[in-house]
């Protein structure tokens, strides 16, 4: 277990560095940093200058070294455009993120197992033959244009919910800022939510009848029905307890891409969330942000990542070698 | 056998697969009585309807098959038509079941006390440790060395042999009268065949509980049977002791396959064969299904279909031959 566990984290310790190297060369090949801090205006001595003590002449070793040791300590230097901490700005930019991915994450999942083990089991009825067509549109339909249209239905006709923003905020220690606790903050949530959300639930759904159908025709569940086992203990017991196994590794991994592609919502809806955030960093090529941005994304893919092998260890016995197998 | 009521009494069954092309009957008019205690050999080639019978009987078609006539009585209660709630508490609790293949009939996920006891306590009203200890018992019952360390391990801890009688011991949890075995030895190594046929048969003795044994391995049915029924493109083809089936079969599809079983004794240069296969489910002759292929067929075969004839000994067997109309006109 404990090898496993250093085996997995050496693993991370490479990607992140890779990524690091990628996010490095932003700087060196994304425009000449110098131009962008001191504009047109500078002499050619203020130039040499300030490329001397911001170690832009040492050898490029040097300079990654220095990078990734201060990222390590949370330090991806000033932005560009706002003249701030990039850590600053990310870290107040990131509950907004975080609660949006979380809230839709969990829907998608539970709805998403929900249907897609009612669609499994009630194959053929007309309730499941209509989820499954819609599904369609959910996996089919960009992003953005589901956005838009939930804007145009529920905030612009039926002016039920929020078109954009977070609602009000509440400060709860830490810098933290959470829309959970006004109404107007859960109100803003919703639109955003589904709309990051729908892919991936019916990505899952489909996903999780796929698998429920063919875990019932497997023979233990031939078997436990011969047992007399009722259908609650067959069906959730047994049947959906060996379907989630590979589909914990593929929610875990769209957790992932939820938080990255929250890029996409987060413009759409205004959310003040780290997306909205890199979005307009790429326009004022603020390299700093974009580094930092691209790290926090593989940072949160690798530890996910990490979380979902070690949860395959917990639901799946037969990966828990630490007893060997003692057969006769 | 002639006892007084059979534990399990099958009427004219009849299953039937509806496919876009037609009905296809997979189950014709089955017949067959199972006394208690008794173990009664099922024997067929593939796709003669043996597992089906077995899976007809403990209510686990799989659709769109569904039983399309007949009855089935277990202790003179008709089962084939119950509602499926009453039927699943008859499932484990009175007819139990052993499948072919002890290293899927287990679930991975779930170690092997968890699984006896959530079968013990869907049918009995014991508490949880009361039930593990009947678990236990159970697996030491069956010959799991250690029983009471090894009942917390999972199933992919356990070899093949020893997988399989804790899918004995499963289907017996709930010490149910009949137990259907459906090929219980054949995806086994050879040399734990024999034990787990033991085992199973030991068991079912030592409660009382009745066998069903489907199998196509004539050795298994020789030595554990007390009777044997023959079944050949869903029809019941012959029904008897098994000593005197095995030695002097009289339907001439079952003395086909005692002629293909090589023996240490015989030196025949080539083992005897049926000419022929059995025919398709869409394709069965009109009259005795085996007519096409037996060695003895007449007119009558090709026509009508012969019904199961008493034999002495309580021997049945379907085939005109021997029904006393024939045996006049042809005086042999």
């Amino acid at each position: 277990m404990l090898a496993f566990i250093l085996r997995r984290v050496l693993q991370s310790v490479i990607v992140m560095l890779t990524v690091a190297l990628v996010a490095f060369s932003l700087f060196r090949f994304v425009g000449d940093p110098i131009v962008s801090m001191l504009g047109q205006e500078a002499t050619l001595a203020e130039r040499v200058e300030l490329r001397d003590a911001l170690g832009l002449n040492d050898p490029f070793v040097v300079q990654f070294f220095t990078f990734v040791s201060r990222a390590m300590s949370g330090d991806f230097g000033i932005s560009y455009r706002l003249q701030q901490p990039v850590m600053e700005l990310i870290l107040s930019r990131l509950p907004a993120t975080l609660e949006l991915a979380l809230v839709s994450g969990i829907a998608a999942f539970l709805f998403g197992v929900g249907f897609g083990v009612y669609t499994a089991l009630r194959r053929g009825g007309w309730l499941s033959s209509s989820i499954m067509t819609v599904s369609l549109i959910g996996v089919s339909l960009p992003t953005f244009l589901i956005g838009v249209l939930l804007i145009w239905v529920f905030a612009v006709e039926l002016q039920w919910l929020p078109s954009f923003g977070r609602g009000e905020v509440v400060h709860v220690g830490g810098g933290w800022r959470t829309g959970f606790l006004t109404e107007s903050g859960r109100m803003s949530l919703i639109l955003p939510a589904i709309t990051l959300g729908l892919y991936q639930m019916t990505l899952i759904m489909r996903l999780v009848r796929a698998e429920m159908l063919e875990v019932l025709r497997a023979d233990y569940i031939k078997f436990a029905r011969a047992r007399g086992l009722s259908n609650r203990a067959v069906n959730f017991g047994h049947a959906l307890k060996n379907t989630l196994v590979p589909v914990i590794t593929i929610t875990g991994l769209q957790l992932g891409s939820i938080i990255a592609f929250s890029i996409i919502t987060e413009t759409v809806f205004q959310w003040p969330g780290v997306g909205a955030l890199f979005i307009n960093s790429v326009r004022f090529v603020d390299v700093p942000v974009m580094a930092a941005y691209l790290m926090l994304i593989a940072l949160v893919f690798v530890v996910i990542n990490l979380i979902v092998d070690l949860l395959y260890y917990l639901v799946d016995p037969r990966l828990r070698l630490d007893r060997s197998a003692a057969g006769h | 056998m002639m006892t007084a009521e059979p534990l399990l009494s099958v009427r004219d069954l009849i299953v039937e697969f509806p496919t876009r092309r037609g009905t296809l009957r997979a189950l014709d008019h089955v017949s067959f009585d199972i006394a208690k205690g008794e173990v009664l050999g099922m024997v067929g080639e593939s796709g003669a309807g043996k597992s089906l019978t077995g899976a007809a009987i403990i209510g686990l078609l799989e659709p769109p098959g569904r039983i399309a006539g007949g009855e089935i009585r277990l202790r003179g209660e008709r089962i084939d038509n119950l509602a499926p709630e009453k039927m699943r508490r008859i499932r484990g609790r009175r007819i139990g079941m052993v499948f072919q293949d002890p290293l899927t009939s287990l679930n991975p996920l779930y170690t092997v006390a968890q699984q006896l006891i959530e079968t013990i306590r869907t049918h009995m009203d014991v508490s949880e440790k009361e039930a593990r200890a009947r678990a236990v018992a159970l697996l030491d019952r069956v010959g799991i060395p250690a029983a009471a360390r090894r009942i917390d391990d999972y199933p992919h801890h356990f070899s093949g042999g020893m997988r399989q009688r804790v899918v004995i011991a499963l289907a017996l949890a709930a010490e149910p009268e009949l137990v259907i075995a459906d090929e219980p030895t054949t995806a086994l190594d050879v040399s734990v065949q024999a034990q787990i046929i033991d085992v199973l048969k030991e068991i079912c003795a030592e409660r009382g509980a009745s066998v069903m044994l489907i199998t196509h391995d004539m050795g298994v049915i020789a030595e554990t049977a007390d009777r044997v029924a023959v079944l050949y493109a869903g029809r019941v083809a012959e029904i008897g002791p098994v000593r005197d089936v095995i030695q002097a079969a009289e339907h001439p599809y079952t003395a086909g396959l005692m002629g293909a079983i090589p023996t240490l004794t015989q030196t025949a240069p080539r083992l005897t064969q049926i000419p022929g296969s059995m025919p398709r489910l869409n394709a069965i002759p009109q009259g005795c299904a085996f007519n096409p292929r037996c060695p003895h067929v007449f007119d009558r075969c090709r026509t009508q279909r012969p019904e199961l004839i008493d034999r002495a000994g309580g021997r049945q067997v379907a085939c005109w031959l021997y029904d006393p109309a024939t045996q006049e006109v042809r005086h042999d």
